[in-house]
């Protein structure tokens, strides 16, 4: 395992090799960097196409299972499948963070594709965070694929986030949802220089009294661009929220939409998007206490994304 | 010590707001402006500031001329402001404030100090965002909180502090006033209306038309206000400054 791929560990994963305990997965630029199992916690490869399947247990609970994965040169285009398959009444947190790295011309990218059976009265923490570092011309792509099927009244709670340095990101997420099924999505994205972000996300109510709650926090900065695109389908008596909020600095575009389909009388769907400059009062409070108006501006923004 | 000279302030419009307003703001006091709506205190506040600049005249503390300085400049000189209408984050937390106020992390018993100091039950605040979540009252009151957390601060300025607040909290913040005030070493100045604060007043000064109308200590200057208040009639008021004078 390189520096590189310890340091990017260090940021996604919040802690150092060294310290991850129990299951846990390293993928290094399309290889096997490191793997371990725990009692409840199986993760084995895919017979099928690259990648693993974690099989996570009953007995799991509050257990946590590390798989980042990092590309740190560039030239490397690594395609992976992960499956996820979460046994009834277990109780797990995933961290699955990506950094890519490029020091030369050549693109890194990494390309993940997740998919999540998710059984009754589970629930799942996801944990992701994603980052492009180094100083080459190369692009650093991420494009997260995460396909999730919910059982009866599991829940599940998606934290992703794109710190910084990522050129290109194309992330599709999409979910059926279960009777008594809860889904909540926090999706936060910084955008800068001419980085480009999409996030297109498709949640399908189609038990009864499921329900979804997706917020997206961005801020585009410099002559970045993104795009927000989520599609809620209340198919029964079901509750849908989705908000995209975005803060545009420099030159930073941002197109929002939000689609709700009803199917049902008792479908129960909101979506709310704002988008806009960090507002003047803002900044002049902060300054209020003694902050200068740069320092203004960073605090807005890193609590917006926190 | 704090000291307008001279200040006018026109609105880009052309209307003549501040028509030359010189008053003093005593040390370790609290000191309150008072007057009709549309007289010109909030305006005044916002001068102090440093969110509007004067169009003529100068602003002085403790012998140095801030005229000239920024928002950030006068609040690292000692200036805290509490806004009329409180400021929403989406983001930020009641606790990210306070730190940001106090200039340091906080553990949570400072906190709850200063939100119970505002009628706040800290525990369930000091995590929450500081954004549309939150009711008018509620962000008023942290919005009183981040000024009392300013430690460093000798001039704390509150520009109507009762808006929006309910009657128990109301009382919290009088005492928390009172106990500013007995602490001493820090001067208070509040932009008011409300009599339970003018009873707390050590020195009030009468904003009406742009100008100072009045001022003196409040047992020359209140009970004229009061019964103006009652009768509907003006009658004279503490020591009416004259129309020329020049401090």
């Amino acid at each position: 395992m390189d520096s590189i791929t310890e340091k990017l560990l260090g940021i996604v994963s919040d802690r150092n090799v060294i310290s991850f305990k129990g299951a846990y997965n390293i993928r290094e630029n399309s290889g096997c960097a490191g793997r371990q199992s725990s009692e409840n916690i199986k993760i084995e490869n895919k017979s099928d196409n690259p990648g693993i399947v974690i099989k996570i247990g009953s007995g799991a609970q509050k257990e946590t299972v590390y798989i980042p994965a990092c590309v740190t040169r560039g030239g490397v285009n690594d395609l992976v499948y992960n499956d996820f398959y979460v046994e009834d009444g277990a109780d797990v947190i995933i961290v699955a963070g990506c950094g890519v790295h490029s020091d030369d011309e050549e693109e890194a990218r990494h390309n993940g594709i997740h998919r999540f059976f998710i059984g009754k009265n589970a629930r799942v923490l996801y944990k992701e965070k994603h980052i492009g570092t180094g100083n080459g011309s190369g692009a650093k792509r991420i494009d997260p694929v995460t396909d999730v099927v919910m059982d009866e009244n599991s829940y599940m709670e998606m934290d992703t986030m794109q710190i910084s340095g990522v050129t290109s990101t194309n992330r599709l997420t999409t979910a059926k949802l279960g009777a008594g099924a809860k889904l909540v999505i926090r999706e936060r994205l910084l955008t800068d220089g001419d980085e480009t972000a999409k996030s297109d996300f498709s949640v399908s109510l189609d038990g009864e009294d499921s329900g979804v709650d997706l917020v997206s926090r961005s801020v585009a900065k410099g002559n970045s661009y993104q795009e927000y695109h989520s599609v809620i389908k209340g198919n029964c008596r079901c509750t849908g929220h989705s908000e995209c909020d975005a803060i545009l600095a420099d030159n930073g575009r941002v197109n929002a939409a939000p689609e709700l389909y009803a199917g049902n009388i008792d479908a129960s769907l909101i979506h709310e998007a704002a988008i806009g400059k960090i507002a003047g009062e803002q900044i002049i409070k902060l300054r209020t206490l003694g902050l200068t108006e740069e320092e203004a501006e960073q605090k807005i923004i890193d609590g917006f994304l926190k | 010590m704090l000291e307008l000279k001279n200040i006018r302030w026109r609105l880009p419009e052309g209307e003549e707001i501040l028509k030359g307003v010189n008053m003093k703001i005593p040390d370790g006091k609290l000191t309150v402006v008072t007057g009709p709506n549309g007289g010109g205190k909030t305006s005044i506040a916002k001068m102090i500031a440093g969110l509007y600049s004067p169009t003529e005249g100068e602003i002085f503390l403790d012998g140095t001329d801030i005229t000239e300085y920024n928002i950030t400049e006068r609040a690292r000189q000692g200036i805290a402001y509490a806004f009329q209408q409180p400021v929403r984050f989406k983001g930020l937390t009641v606790r990210d404030l306070i730190e940001t106020s106090a200039e340091r992390k906080l553990d949570n018993e400072f906190i709850c100090g200063i939100l119970g100091d505002v009628g706040l039950c800290a525990r369930e605040y000091m995590n929450r965002e500081a954004d549309a979540s939150l009711s008018g009252g509620e962000s008023k009151r942290i919005e009183i909180a981040t000024v009392l957390a300013r430690k460093n601060a000798s001039m704390l300025v509150f520009d109507e502090p009762e808006a929006g607040i309910d009657l128990w909290s109301f009382g919290s913040l009088i005492n928390a006033f009172e106990r500013l005030k007995n602490e001493g070493g820090r001067s208070l100045l509040i932009i008011s209306h409300q009599e339970r604060i003018m009873e707390i007043a050590d020195y009030i000064i009468v904003i009406s038309g742009g100008k100072v109308s009045a001022e003196g200590s409040r047992e020359e200057i209140l009970p004229g206000l009061l019964k103006e208040n009652s009768s509907g009639e003006k009658c004279p008021l503490g020591r009416t400054v004259p129309e020329k004078e020049d401090f």
